[in-house]
Order: structure tokens, then C-alpha cells, then sequence
């Protein structure tokens, strides 16, 4: 694999990017025309004269004058590297949209990127207050897309970002977009989770190290995020959130949709919901993106259980209905708390359930034979 | 005229003794105390002054100087009048008593001269006979809590009028009956048949009691888990005679022995705003906080993530030792804390738990809040229970079993413990070794490696389960641990991570 490579000109377009934090803040209002990845859209004359007139001449004055050396030590110093749309090995599916970023900064192995194919690339996106139905969804689509060979793109955000990572972390590759720079760790809580994905994984933004977030640069990262998946899954999203911001972008770029389904009655699904009702594909496991992208059957999961005696069973059943505590469990189906807790021990141990950090457990993808 | 009396300061739970001289000679009148008194002992002149004169003695008119050696430790409280007063009357020649250097004084005076009590009359009795005193003297009231030390003589005077009698033997009163230790049964403690349904907290609160676990509920706000907490020191093991003697020594140290003594076990459960110093003990003088006041008890905390995170961080050495030392510019003390320790606390700051559509937290407030469930403190919490809301079918079902049929568990439990680790020993406090000498069965030691192989287990984990599967085999008496048990403590445990 050839080693990335930047040219100057677009590694100077991330470094005025991140001096125009402060001044794009204020003119990316979210309507129609002044969205952040329509600005992005603009070469680097006419961005700096939309969003800071007063000081335009100064800032792309100050950046043009970067020294070179400059440039690479900043990015040696925070062990990134950079690939810019000149170079073979920025992926292919950003060139589809207008609007991709000119350099791709990025931290951890670039050979994720080395012949990235589209259709190989899922990415999964969600509301950071995601429900505990929603996080191990997440979890489990990561793990599994990952282990069926896919790459599982996400935001490192609160909620179903980092559960799909963290579900593919383990299991085998996948890339986090910051609206930061990759060497930031933002939420900072993630840092360990950051950690493990610049050592076995891949981080990648369009700004420079060191830049912090802005509110503008969320929605501008969700634009690379959506345009590097063949598919994009929303598992849980509120009806007017940024999940849905992507999910708009990628149909613009013509990329699969696909949604997970919830309950009618839940806020945190209504986001999915509507999408389904539009025509989205309908995700209720990894098998189904993997069928929907790469074609029915093409690739299988492996994913039964070993099989259950009948009290098990009994117990699965009651959690599938819904009882997420011991308690519950063993008044559902009236055996004593003490067997409960022991049935309760050995499906967990076996895999087809899950217990939170406050003692509810849940189902996770693992079905019987 | 110069004379002696033995009195004690109470600095922490123990007695410090403490010499009364009194020196009254010619001059101007005038009462003068020395030797670091606080303002209590100060206020002595007062109450002596007026005790005197109102039981038919003469307040002497003359310069009276009272040093309380040792000079360099600081006293506290009213327990000196009488000692004060008896010695007065000694120095001033009102009361011939050669016997005075002998014996201990302690109380406090009323201005008609009765006597009003102290506190921690047990530790200066007991005190009292390892500083060779023949008979301490006190309040009536404190005469049956004092007459539970053995090996020294106990007087309860009701007042300075007594003491002439006394001296000269005229009044010579029978020892006090001590105080009945061994709780009797009494009706007036909560009993678990209040808890309805719930078949699996019972048995959390069952292990946790039979093995002196520690446990942590996790809940919505009204499931019952400040309820079930109330109940647990009602399945405990009765005291042990030596262990109710240090639980009297404590609360009597406190004034509240009277309380310590109707409910059997200690049941503490400080509001959340309590500080750290309330907690493990603190102030100037030290005085004990809640883990001694809990000792041989149960410490409840209620609505854990609401704590300071300092005052938790405090608990742990406490938690690990059984002991809290405070240390102060007086010095050093170790208080006792042997407490079992159950904490309560809502799934995310509204209450619901983020599986109810209806909860309103921010994701970063529920993180915020759940990280004090996976700090420090949370690493001593052995188990974990999940509560949820009883159903309706529940709560108008029939009352669940009394205490009286758990605690007969949990007693044959401990005792087989006892048997195995030691006298008064628990499978808490066995250490790794101990805890990886179990007898363990090969299906229980395949499904432990298993989880171990995992769930990337750490050793602490590893023996946590170990402990909790010894209780439940002691539970069910059986000598190996076996897969149903090792299976039911793997589903008890705290989780490490979510």
C-alpha cells in the first residue's frame, strides 16, 4: 500500500477551516442555503468572504503563509497522517459528492482505507439519548457487520455512535468521523474508546489537530459519514435530529437507507419509523444489510445458539416479553428468585442475553435452533 | 487543704482518666478551673457552687483552684462536677473520705445537687477497673449500663446528699442490675413479611445477610428498596454477647443506648447530605460518625449517587479495615466499623431507567450519575440487585415470609462459616486465598472459567463470585459448591462494567 499522501493546497483548505470555526459558527444557521455542508461547498475565496467579510484578507493571508515544515510537524506531532483528493488513496466514494472534504486527516491505520469499496462500508447513525434497546441494537449490528467483513462507519458520539463501535471494535474494522480533530477526543468520556479505535481502527476528520468542535462541524462530519457508507442505518432518532440530517444526505448521493424498526409508541423510533414508512430498507439484524447491499444470500451470518432445555426456554421467553429484572422474571413464571437468577446466569453465559450496569438484562441477536 | 478525685473525659467512644486536685487556701475568694477545661467543665464553678449550698454544705469562702491533670489533654463535657464537688468537700474539710483516691466520680450536677447523667458510662467503668479503681460513682441512671463491666464496683448516687452516708457506710447501696444485652423479642422491629413478591430481592437480602455481603439495589423511586434495607438487621445473626458489649460501648458513648438496645442490630441510615466527617467520624473533639455508630450493623445509604463523592471515597479504608482512624492535632484515634454496608440507588437521576420512554435524562446526567455506581466505593459492593416496581397482584398478595424463617438460615449459614473460617469471620472477609481454597464442584469451576474466558474477568471479580457461590452453597448446605450455586452467584454479582 502506498504510503498517504496530502498536496499543500488542500491541507491548507482543513488548517482555514479550523481558523473559520468561530466565523461559520455564526453564519451556519441550519436553513436552506446556509447549511454547513452547503458552505463547504464553496472554494476558499468565497467561504472566507460569506462567513468573515471583515477579515478575510487576513485569514487567507495567515493561512497561505503557513510554512510547510509547519504543517507536518503539527500533524507528526499528533501522529496523524493526511490524504487528500489528489491521492489514490482517498476513498472513492467521496468523490461522488460535491461537497467532500479536500484532505482527510487521520489518526490510526490507513490501510482501512486502502481499496475501500462502497458497498463495503455500512454506516450506522443514531441519537446520542438512545434507549438500551436502541445501544444494543447498535452493538450488535456493529459487531456482526464487523465480523461479516463490513466497515462500520460512525461519529464516536454519545448513545448508538459509540455502541456500534464499540460492537465492531472487537469483532473487526471501523472508522469514527469527528467534527474535530482526530487527535481530539471528543466527548471527552469516549477517550478510551477513541483510544481503541486509533490503535485498532481508524479516526479521520477534515480539520486540522488540535481543532476543537463546533456546532457547524457536526452536521459538515455527518456529510462524510454518509457519503463513505453504500448504506446508512439509523437505529434510533428523535424526529427532528441530526441522525436524520445524514439520512437526508446520504439519499441525496443516492446511497441505500436502511432504519431499524421500534415502537410505535417511543419517541427515541419515530425518526426510524417514518423512514420505514417512506420506503427505507427495514434493518432488524446485520443479515438484513448485508442482504440488502451485497444481494440476497450473498453473505450468511453464523449465529445460533446452542440450544436450550425447556426452563431456559421458559425464562427466555419471559425476557423476550419484556421482564428485564430477576424479580420479574421469576413472577412471570413462578419459580423462586434464587432458580431465576440461576437460569438467568447461564443464558447471559451462553449469549443470548445481556446485563446492563444497573442489573436489567435484555436479548441480544443470539436466536435458538 | 489539698485533695484528689479520679473522674474520666470521653474522647471518642473510650474514656481518658483524668485527675481532679483541688487546692483551697487562704486568700481572696475566688474558684478558678485549670487544665484545658472546655466550656462545659468551665461552667462547673456554677453548678458546684449552687449543688453545694442547696444539699447543706458550705461553699467555702476562700481561693479554690482546680487542676485537672493531665494538663495537655483537652476535657470535655459536664461528667466532672461530681468529682469536682466531692473533692471540694474533701479539700474543705467537710467530708472526711480517705478513701476518695480510690475510687471514680463521674457525673454531672443539678443546681438542688441530684445527679444527671453522662454520656459513655460503660467505657468509663470499664476504664475505671484498668486504672485499678475499686467502685466508680455515678448517676443513677447510668448505674444498670455501667454495671454491665465486670471486676469493679458500682454506685449509683442520685445525690451529693448521699455522699456523707456513703462515706461513713450508713447508706451502702446494692449494685445496679445491668443492663439486659440479649435482645429480647421484640415486636416493635420490621419484619420482612412486608415485603410482598419480590422473590429475588429476599434472597439478595437473604445472601448478603448470611455471608455480611455487600448490596447494592438498583430501582425505580417507591419499588421497595429503603423498605427491604430496614428489614435486613431483622435476619441477621443475633449479637454474639462480646459483639452487643461493643455495640452498648458505642451507643453509650453516644446517649443513645437506650434506642441501640430495643432494636437488635444497628440500622444507620444517614441522608444524603451528610459529610464526610458525619460519615467516618470527625470534628473537634472527634466524635464517631455513622460507620461506628453502624458498627456490627448495617449502614444504609440511601440514593448513593447523590452522596458527596468525598464522603464515599472516605468510606473505602474503613470499608477494608474495619476501623477508621481520625486524625487530629490532638492526636490519633481508632474508632471501630464493622458494617455491612447496603446502598440503594434510582437507575438514572429522574428514576425510570432509560428502558422507560418516559424518562426525561440527558444522556450525559445518566453517565454522570451512573459513574458513582462504578467508582471506587462501588468496587467493596459484592452484590447487585435489580428492583422493580412490585405489580399490583403483588402488593395485595399475601404478607412474604417473616424474618424469623430467614434469619434460621442465615444463622446455620454463618455458623458452618464460623466452623470453616474462624470464630465471628464471614465469607466476605475471606481473603483471595481463602476464597480460591473453596471447595468447588468441576461443573461450577467449568461455567467460572467460562465467564472468566469471556467476559475478560478481573481476579478480583473471579474471587468476588467465589465468596458469593461459598455463601449460597452454606445457604444450601452443602459442602461443595455446586453448578446451581455457582450459577445463581454469578447472576447476584456486581457487574464491572456496563
Amino acid at each position: 500500500m502506498a504510503e498517504p499522501r496530502a498536496c499543500l493546497e488542500c491541507l491548507r483548505r482543513s488548517w482555514l477551516l479550523a481558523a473559520l470555526g468561530p466565523y461559520v459558527e455564526k453564519v451556519a444557521t441550519g436553513e436552506v442555503g446556509s447549511r454547513s455542508p452547503e458552505l463547504l461547498r464553496l472554494s476558499n475565496e468565497d467561504l472566507v468572504e460569506v462567513a468573515a467579510p471583515k477579515v478575510a484578507q487576513q485569514l487567507l493571508a495567515r493561512v497561505a503563509a503557513l510554512p510547510e515544515e509547519k504543517i507536518y510537524e503539527e500533524l507528526a506531532l499528533a501522529k496523524c497522517w493526511a490524504c487528500c483528493c489528489h491521492d489514490e488513496l482517498y476513498p472513492t466514494s467521496l468523490r461522488d459528492a460535491a461537497d467532500a472534504p479536500w484532505a482527510l486527516i487521520g489518526r490510526g491505520s490507513p490501510e482501512l482505507l486502502d481499496g475501500l469499496e462502497t458497498f463495503e462500508v455500512v454506516t450506522i447513525v443514531g441519537a446520542r439519548r438512545a434507549t438500551s434497546y436502541g445501544r444494543e441494537i447498535a452493538r450488535e449490528l456493529g459487531r456482526e457487520l464487523a465480523a461479516a467483513g463490513m466497515t462500520v462507519v460512525s461519529g464516536l458520539a454519545f448513545g448508538i455512535d459509540g455502541c456500534a463501535h464499540r460492537g465492531a471494535i472487537d469483532a473487526g474494522r471501523t472508522i469514527a468521523v469527528l467534527g474535530c480533530g482526530p487527535d481530539v477526543a471528543y466527548p471527552a468520556s469516549h477517550r478510551s474508546l477513541w483510544r481503541r479505535i486509533c490503535e485498532s481502527g481508524l479516526v479521520i476528520s477534515e480539520f486540522p489537530p488540535g481543532a476543537r468542535p463546533w456546532r457547524w462541524t457536526f452536521p459538515a462530519r455527518n456529510r462524510i459519514m454518509a457519503a463513505l457508507g453504500g448504506m446508512t442505518v439509523v437505529v434510533e432518532a428523535a424526529t427532528r435530529s441530526g441522525s436524520l440530517i445524514t439520512m437526508d444526505l446520504a439519499a441525496d448521493l443516492g446511497r441505500d437507507l436502511g432504519a431499524v424498526p421500534g415502537p410505535v409508541t417511543s419517541r427515541a423510533s419515530a425518526g426510524p419509523n417514518a423512514l420505514l414508512a417512506a420506503g427505507a430498507h427495514v434493518i432488524r439484524d446485520a443479515q438484513d444489510v448485508l442482504d440488502a447491499m451485497l444481494g440476497p444470500g450473498c453473505r450468511k451470518l453464523e449465529r445460533s445458539g446452542p440450544s436450550l432445555d425447556s426452563d431456559l426456554e421458559a425464562v427466555l421467553a419471559a425476557v423476550e416479553a419484556g421482564e428485564a429484572t430477576c424479580d420479574g422474571v421469576a413472577a412471570a413464571i413462578g419459580i423462586s428468585g434464587a432458580s431465576a437468577a440461576a437460569a438467568l446466569a447461564r443464558l447471559e453465559l451462553l449469549g443470548y442475553l445481556r446485563c446492563s450496569a444497573v442489573g436489567s438484562y435484555s436479548r441480544t441477536a443470539l436466536t435458538g435452533d | 487543704m489539698l485533695a484528689t478525685a479520679r473522674t474520666f473525659t470521653l474522647d471518642g467512644i473510650s474514656a481518658r482518666p483524668v485527675r481532679v486536685e483541688v487546692d483551697v487556701h487562704r486568700g481572696l475568694p475566688n474558684f478558678t478551673i485549670v487544665g484545658l477545661p472546655d466550656t462545659a467543665v468551665r461552667e462547673a464553678r456554677e453548678r458546684v457552687r449552687a449543688a453545694l449550698v442547696n444539699c447543706g454544705f458550705e461553699f467555702p469562702l476562700r481561693r479554690i483552684v482546680v487542676n485537672l491533670a493531665p494538663a495537655s489533654l483537652r476535657k470535655a463535657g459536664p461528667g466532672m462536677d461530681l468529682a469536682i464537688a466531692a473533692a471540694l468537700l474533701s479539700a474543705s474539710g467537710q467530708l472526711e473520705w480517705e478513701g476518695l483516691a480510690r475510687v471514680a466520680l463521674v457525673g454531672e450536677l443539678a443546681l438542688d445537687g441530684s445527679t444527671r447523667s453522662v454520656q459513655g458510662a460503660l467505657a468509663m467503668a470499664e476504664s475505671a477497673r484498668e486504672e485499678g479503681a475499686a467502685a466508680i460513682l455515678l448517676p443513677a441512671e447510668n448505674g444498670p449500663e455501667a454495671a454491665l463491666a465486670d471486676g469493679i464496683g458500682v454506685v449509683a448516687v442520685d445525690s451529693l446528699e448521699r455522699l456523707p452516708a456513703l462515706v461513713t457506710g450508713e447508706w451502702d447501696p446494692p449494685r445496679p442490675r445491668p443492663l439486659p444485652l440479649e435482645r429480647e423479642a421484640v415486636s416493635t422491629a420490621p419484619d420482612l413479611a412486608d415485603l410482598r413478591g419480590q422473590p429475588h430481592l429476599r434472597h439478595a437480602l437473604e445472601v448478603a445477610a448470611a455471608g455480611g455481603h455487600s448490596l447494592l439495589m438498583i430501582g425505580p423511586p417507591g419499588a421497595g428498596k429503603s423498605l427491604a434495607a430496614s428489614r435486613l438487621p431483622s435476619i441477621l445473626a443475633p449479637l454474639a454477647p462480646a459483639e452487643a458489649l461493643e455495640v452498648a460501648r458505642v451507643a453509650s458513648a453516644c446517649g443513645r443506648l437506650e434506642s441501640a438496645l430495643t432494636g437488635g442490630r444497628p440500622f444507620r441510615a444517614p441522608h444524603h447530605t451528610i459529610s464526610a466527617a458525619g460519615l467516618i467520624g470527625g470534628g473537634t473533639p472527634p466524635r464517631p460518625g455513622e460507620v461506628t455508630l453502624a458498627h456490627r450493623g448495617v449502614l444504609f445509604l440511601d440514593e448513593l449517587c447523590e452522596f458527596r463523592r468525598d464522603a464515599l471515597e472516605a468510606l473505602r479504608a474503613p470499608l477494608e479495615a474495619g476501623e477508621v482512624s481520625i486524625a487530629r492535632a490532638g492526636g490519633q484515634r481508632s474508632l471501630p466499623c464493622r458494617f455491612m454496608l447496603v446502598a440503594a440507588a434510582n437507575p438514572c437521576p429522574c428514576g425510570r431507567g432509560d428502558a422507560d420512554p418516559d424518562c426525561t435524562c440527558a444522556p450525559y446526567d445518566v453517565q454522570r450519575y451512573q459513574s458513582k455506581l462504578s467508582g471506587a466505593l462501588a468496587d467493596r459492593i459484592d452484590i447487585l440487585a435489580a428492583v422493580r416496581q412490585p405489580s399490583p397482584a403483588e402488593i395485595g398478595g399475601p404478607p412474604g415470609e417473616s424474618s424469623a424463617a430467614a434469619q434460621d438460615r442465615v444463622c446455620a449459614a454463618r455458623e458452618r462459616q464460623e466452623r470453616r473460617l474462624g470464630e465471628g469471620r464471614c465469607n466476605a472477609e475471606m481473603t483471595p486465598a481463602e476464597a480460591r481454597a473453596c471447595p468447588l464442584g468441576a461443573e461450577a469451576a467449568a461455567l467460572l472459567a467460562d465467564l472468566y474466558a469471556r467476559q475478560r474477568l478481573s481476579g478480583r471479580a473471579h474471587d468476588r463470585a467465589l465468596r458469593l457461590a461459598q455463601t449460597l452453597a452454606d445457604l444450601a448446605q452443602v459442602a461443595e459448591i455446586g453448578e446451581e450455586q455457582m450459577a445463581q452467584a454469578l447472576q447476584l454479582r456486581r457487574r464491572d462494567n456496563g
